[in-house]
């Protein structure tokens, strides 16, 4: 049992009616090992819940706890932010999962671009960078100004902040790869970490080529088990197949086969928009009822 | 396909057999080994075939009373106890059937549990008759092993017996030694290693990644083979000795087998983490939507309940046309749960013949019976999909069976030009584990075979002091005797460590 020390909205989406939510959960045995890159599964009921993962957006190993972040885009998520509050347990919590990222002292700069919910998982990898010594650039990008977050968070942690908004109500308006290539044109460049929509990850990867920098890209699959069991995780990566949960989750952006990643992601989708749809039927007849 | 017999039809004609024999009992005849052999084998009551395809209950409903009676007098007590060399657990069978005829149960499921402490789960699904009924006197003197006396559905009944009349005993343990284990992995390795342990009077700790204890029995066994209330049964038999079970702990990440051991106050600690690490066949198409490992959808079906669609939250594919590539027990799990989650046609694509299957010959049996549509002597050479990325077909090649290799089996030879397309919108691949790479990984000095399996010495010990292992990580992927066999070895020599510590 996991229990939520603290929990906070982080923004919403009104357009596609989808918040972004904080929670900072008592894991002390996850803190003290997890490293920057890795993930956790949970489940809200121990029987029938599907096993979510969701990278660890920080952590305090002498405190014992570590923070998710996650946005409420399925049945299962909505039904957590709804009925999870501070000092409620998380019933199934396991990690920390996948290989952590590799962070090495680099000549040039790290350039980390983070988009939507990409953000929360970047975090750890800006403060790892940071932590070592590297110059980090972070660029976070999102649709509207009400989408972003962790701004703060990532300022302190980064050398230079870059903030866009595609519709310009916040920081500059202009898409991630914008930023990237302009930087990419001025500096040398040792990294570029990318977390987010994979056709994101898609586009830096591609603005990124003409430089011949590296890319690491995060991706985030769909998972049962998380421990290489089931393979469902799986993508094609240089040709070869990988598993997302023990070969990742991070890969070589160059690698990765984007398209087969985008289609496999939609495997459960008529089935997620079933689910939503009876999870919130049921949740607006409670408040009728009440 | 002959006419199912039901429960009651039977009862019905076993009742009359055994009345038969308690009369000649009762006017002092003893039965002759020529009036054992000539008692029929007992027929297993099962679901009628057209009912169970459709629902997860269980398929095989167990002997009534007077069928184990009756079947436990065919056992001649021939004397050497060939069937107990065949066991990997050695359990004592004339003994406990001995038991059986006398009508004594809890004297029967007592003497199986010296040497095997989950007789409820290995009645169901050890391969018998590749084990203790392939040695069996009484199917030698028939000539037909199939004949043999049916030992697993006899250890089953006794275990349902005891369970059922609340007569299960649990083992006290010794005084506490002050020594600690851990476990890892609460697989049939693990938790024949955490009894044996326990009952030595050391504390043990299990560690289990899931959420529920039980590996492969729960998440890769069907509810229809291998009710997952039973094996729950076991686990809460375990912790009423006083071993303690620690869900949701993936050693190697939550924590490493060297904090376990240097930080974590472990005297020794025992690695049974399976053979969980899906094969693929490497050919095109394997990444289409649709295409699954058997793990994945077993898994989805098992462990997270998908089948109860009503309450899981966790999505089925719907696929009407459903392939399973292998011919191992996994494949035939696959494809009756297929069956059972609505699918109109299931095809079980293997490239040998029937008498080449590794499965039981029970769950094959089963398979047929139900509906699925075996294409023998065919293998894929790639899937299908449609501009969605979705798996519409495979395409299959023809082969024919050549010299034996070195398996003994014949080897299967492609024969050219015999591409042809089969449609299908789900396909699950069902051709084996490799050994899960994450204890290799994070515990160093651990060795490993290229494959990945742990070496062990004959005792089950590792190449680090104070580990050892056993189960699928050690033999690749085998069976829940076999890996409780191991468990037991490991058991008795980290029993002998402990003591002498």
């Amino acid at each position: 049992m996991h229990k939520i020390l603290e929990k906070r909205q982080l923004s919403y989406d009104k357009e596609r009616d989808q918040s972004v939510f904080y929670y900072k959960v008592d894991a002390p045995e996850i803190a003290r090992n997890r490293k920057a890159g890795q993930f956790i599964i949970f489940q809200i009921d121990d029987n029938y819940g599907e096993r979510i993962p969701l990278t660890i957006a920080d952590a305090n190993p002498k405190e014992g706890w570590i923070a998710i972040v996650f946005q409420t885009v399925g049945a299962t998520t909505r039904r957590f932010s709804m009925t999870f509050n501070e000092g409620d347990n998380i019933p199934v919590l396991v990690g920390p999962l996948g290989k952590p990222t590799h962070i090495e002292k680099k000549d040039g700069l790290v350039l980390c671009v983070g988009g939507g919910i990409g953000i929360a998982p970047l975090h750890p990898i800006v403060q790892a960078n940071h932590a070592i010594g590297n110059k980090v650039v972070t660029i976070i990008g999102a649709r509207t100004k009400d989408l972003l977050f962790f701004e703060d968070e990532m300022r302190a942690a980064s050398d230079e902040l870059i903030v866009v908004t595609d519709d310009g109500s916040y920081g500059r308006k202009a898409v991630v790869t914008v930023p990237l290539t302009e930087i990419c044109e001025k500096e040398k460049v040792s990294e570029i970490v990318s977390i987010g929509p994979a056709i994101m990850m898609k586009f830096c990867v591609a603005a990124a080529k003409p430089f011949g920098v590296p890319i690491t890209t995060s991706l985030n699959t769909i998972m049962i088990d998380g421990t290489g069991m089931c393979g469902c995780c799986r993508v094609s990566v240089g040709g070869e197949t990988k598993f997302v949960c023990v070969d990742g989750p991070e890969f070589d952006g160059y690698k990765v086969d984007f398209d087969n990643m985008m289609q496999r992601m939609t495997a459960f989708k008529d089935k997620e928009r079933e689910a939503d749809h009876k999870c919130r039927v049921g949740l607006d007849a409670g408040k009728a009822g009440a | 396909m002959s006419e199912h017999k039901t429960t009651e039809m039977l009862q019905e004609e076993a009742a009359k057999l055994f009345a038969e024999i308690e009369a000649k009992k009762a006017a002092g005849t003893k039965l002759t080994p020529k009036d054992r052999t000539s008692i029929p084998l007992q027929e297993m009551p099962s679901q009628e075939p057209t009912v169970r395809a459709h629902n997860m209950s269980e398929v095989a409903l167990g002997y009534t009373e007077t069928q184990a009676r009756l079947e436990s007098e065919r056992c001649i007590q021939c004397g050497g106890a060939p069937c107990k060399n065949g066991c990997p657990v050695g359990v004592p069978i004339p003994e406990f059937i001995k038991h059986i005829q006398e009508g004594d149960f809890k004297g029967a499921v007592d003497t199986i549990k010296q040497t095997n402490l989950l007789p409820a789960i290995c009645g169901r699904v050890c391969p018998q008759e590749n084990q203790c009924q392939k040695f069996c006197t009484v199917g030698k003197m028939m000539k037909a092993p199939e004949k043999a006396v049916a030992i697993g559905r006899l250890e089953r009944f006794v275990a349902d017996w005891e369970r059922s009349h609340d007569q299960i005993t649990v083992p006290t343990p010794a005084p506490e030694t002050g020594k600690k284990v851990a476990v890892i992995g609460s697989g049939p390795a693990g938790l024949t290693v955490a009894a044996d342990i326990r009952r030595a009077g050391h504390s043990v700790t299990v560690f289990e990644a899931f959420q529920k204890t039980g590996g492969v029995m729960v998440y890769g066994i069907p509810e229809f083979r291998l009710p997952k209330e039973l094996v729950a049964k076991e686990v809460d038999n375990l912790k009423k000795m006083g071993v303690e079970f620690k869900t949701s702990f993936l050693v190697g990440r939550t924590q490493t087998l060297e904090q376990l051991l240097d930080e974590g106050g472990y005297d020794a600690a025992f690695i049974g983490t399976g053979a969980g690490l899906p094969k693929f066949m490497h050919i095109e198409g394997e990444n289409l939507i649709g295409v699954f490992s058997a793990n994945e959808y077993l898994t989805r079906s098992n462990l997270m309940k998908a089948y109860d669609r009503e309450h899981s939250d966790t999505p089925l594919y719907d696929a009407k046309r459903v392939a399973v590539f292998g011919g191992g027990n996994v494949a035939m799990d696959g494809a009756r749960t297929a069956l059972r989650l609505g699918a109109e046609k299931v095809y079980c694509v293997y490239r040998r013949t029937r008498a080449e299957m590794p499965a039981r010959i029970e769950e094959v049996a089963h398979a047929f019976e139900e509906g699925v549509d075996f294409h023998f002597l065919e293998n894929p050479t790639k899937f299908i999909g449609d501009d969605k990325g979705r798996l519409i077909g495979v395409e299959l090649l023809t082969y024919e069976l050549g010299e034996p290799d070195a398996s003994g089996r014949r080897r299967p030879v492609a024969i050219p030009g015999t591409e042809h397309v089969l449609d299908i919108d789900a396909a699950v691949i069902a051709l084996g584990n490799d050994s899960n790479p994450l204890m290799a990984q994070t515990t160093k000095g651990l060795n490993v075979t290229k494959w990945g399996n742990i070496i062990v010495d004959e005792n089950q010990k590792t190449s680090i002091p104070r580990v050892w292992a056993g189960g699928d990580i050690v033999l690749g992927a085998a069976t829940v005797i076999l890996a409780m066999g191991e468990g037991r070895r490991a058991a008795a020599s980290m029993n002998e460590y402990l003591a002498g510590k």
